[in-house]
């Protein structure tokens, strides 16, 4: 069992460049047991760099990562992380549901052995979770996109995790099936579980949230809880016009403008 | 059938093609799913480089080819996780210089670029005892590793960013898979020949799928259409006195535009039988809606117009319509 208020992810001033060009500046970013935290901003503002530099995919040039307490480079403890990246099913075409599913189960499970019962029933249950068991033997690639995210949520549920990270979760899923996103997450949080999720829209999930982290041009400019963010908004002067911020980034570093509607002043 | 098996080169012959059968579709199974079909074609390039050295100093080629392919495929791997091999023209240069390494090393070694062409186009009857041995054992560690480690090569072949996070060392399985790769290409020298083995690991795996779902099931599939059309193709070629790469090969070819139309049927079939689960997905039908708080009890005769509706009896309410489910109503 976690200890409650334990420190679950600590990121510390992290630099990361890609092809030379800085695209974090000095980031930190924590997150605690039964927290969740929202990762808020435009494209191209480092949302998904930083998701994946704390998961160890990228590099990072400074700064430190501490996952549940053990840097980074030593951290085995897999199991305990759950990961749904931004929906990229091109190589997972010709595999079923349950298949694709079963690997979130890895972490778990040693090379050369048989799907235990445990694994049998985390699988199935994290199939049901997302609402999809009368689809688990087809092919992932005759779903719908939304049904595909569904499935990626899946297999991170699958592997029991007491982090998990979901890049940008809800794009492309019906309000019906982000609000049993929800559930499912308030769910995991009330067992002890913590959440980041990058977000474009805060939508259904937005009660969930314990906490927003707003990044700009690689910079974190807002870190406190959502509502505070209407300050934010105000500010800056806002861009509550724009269609839910995508096109913002042009905009440069306002908190406020990726919320549009979604949060209120 | 029996005439055949009483020949020893021909009973070699026949195992050599089965255990190529069994492998080739075993590692091209994961090489196609990582998009990377023609890598096969190339190792087959280097392997003529290993016959060549073979050749030049006089000992068994196949171990030689073995260790120059696994080579070949570590560099090309290694290439690509630093992302160097882009633009193929690394690959290109590796490939060309394996092949015109072993034609020059059999030149100069006095056998002459005549001398490839059994490693280039197989010569199955005159497998040995020694060949048999190596391919048999090296057999075994393919399809165990293949089979065994399937649900963590499938992950990293599939979606190596997740793997990861899984903790798999996902470059240590990259570089297992491009070396069973390799190991078969030599292998099969014997038997396809290197410039058709690539055809046994990539058109068994493409038949597989369109005959069956899921990625196990491809896997299982690919290797017994590989293991039945080299056998055949073996025997056949006994029989009609023609090349066995090339009629296994064919073989191959031939179950692969086959199981276009079967798939075309399958699938139709598969729909057919999906139908009914289909009616339960959100984006067909509207929420399932709960009537709520309803003590009457609905039966035939109960003074509400009974409707069939599809495999249920909906039962006219008040302008609504009624089915029962599980111990409520819902309106239909």
């Amino acid at each position: 069992m976690l200890l409650d208020g334990s420190s679950v992810l600590a990121a510390d001033d992290l630099t990361v460049e890609l092809g030379g060009l800085p695209v974090l500046r000095g980031v930190s970013l924590s997150i605690r047991t039964g927290e969740a935290v929202a990762l808020i901003g435009g494209n191209g503002s480092g949302k998904s760099t930083l998701v994946r530099t704390i998961l160890g995919l990228l590099p990072h040039q400074r700064g430190t990562v501490r996952m549940f307490g053990s840097p980074l480079r030593s951290f085995r403890e897999w199991s305990r992380v759950g990961y749904v990246p931004q929906r990229s099913v091109a190589l997972l075409g010709g595999s079923k549901v349950k298949e694709v599913v079963a690997a979130g189960r890895l972490a778990r499970r040693r090379p050369f052995r048989p799907l235990h019962r445990d694994d049998r029933e985390a699988i199935h249950r994290a199939i049901t979770l997302v609402g999809l068991s009368e689809r688990r033997n087809a092919d992932i690639a005759d779903l719908s996109g939304g049904q595909q995210q569904r499935v990626l949520v899946a297999r991170a549920l699958a592997g029991q995790p007491d982090l998990l990270v979901l890049d940008e979760p809800t794009s492309g899923v019906d309000l019906e099936h982000q609000r049993v996103l929800a559930e499912v997450l308030a769910e995991l949080l009330s067992a002890g579980a913590a959440v980041l999720v990058v977000l474009h829209d805060v939508g259904p999930l937005g009660d969930l949230i314990d906490r927003a982290v707003v990044l700009s041009d690689g910079r974190v400019i807002h870190d406190g809880p959502l509502g505070d963010l209407g300050r934010h908004h105000r500010r800056f002067g806002g861009h509550e016009h724009l269609d839910h911020g995508r096109t913002s980034d042009d905009h440069g570093g306002t908190a406020g403008s990726w919320l549009g509607g979604a949060v209120e002043p | 059938m029996i005439e055949i098996l009483s020949y020893p080169f021909m009973q070699r012959a026949l195992i050599a093609a089965l255990l190529t059968g069994l492998i080739a579709p075993a590692v091209g199974t994961y090489i196609v799913q990582r998009r990377l079909s023609l890598l096969g074609d190339g190792l087959g390039h280097v392997a003529l480089a290993g016959v060549g050295l073979a050749l030049l100093t006089g000992t068994a080629p196949i171990p030689i080819a073995v260790a120059a392919c696994i080579a070949g495929a570590v560099v090309v791997e290694v290439l690509r996780q630093r992302g160097k091999a882009s633009g193929d023209v690394g690959l290109a240069i590796l490939f060309y210089g394996g092949l015109a390494a072993g034609v020059f090393l059999s030149g100069i070694s006095g056998v002459g670029a005549g001398g490839l062409a059994q490693y280039l186009f197989g010569s199955l009857t005159t497998v040995t005892r020694d060949d048999l041995a190596l391919v048999g054992v090296l057999a075994i560690v393919i399809l165990v590793t293949t089979l065994g480690l399937s649900p963590q090569l499938y992950a990293v072949a599939t979606d190596d960013e997740f793997a990861r996070t899984q903790g798999l060392r996902v470059r240590l399985y990259h570089i297992a898979v491009v070396s069973l790769a390799a190991v078969t290409v030599a292998l099969a020298m014997r038997t396809v020949g290197l410039l058709l083995v690539s055809a046994l690991m990539v058109v068994p795996v493409a038949a597989a799928r369109n005959l069956v779902r899921g990625f196990t099931a491809a896997l299982i599939c690919a290797i017994a259409i590989g293991a039945t059309t080299a056998v055949a193709g073996a025997v056949g070629s006994f029989y009609v006195d023609a090349a066995p790469g090339a009629f296994i090969v064919l073989l191959a070819i031939a179950v692969f535009i086959l199981s276009w139309p079967l798939s075309y049927v399958l699938r139709r079939r598969r729909a057919a039988a999906v139908l009914p689960e289909m009616a339960d997905d959100d984006e067909l039908v509207a929420p399932h809606t709960i009537t709520e708080n309803h003590p009457h009890r609905h039966a035939p005769g109960c003074g509400h117009p009974a409707v069939q509706h599809g495999d249920h009896t909906d039962f006219i309410h008040e302008g609504h319509r009624h089915a029962a489910h599980a111990d409520h109503y819902d309106e239909h």
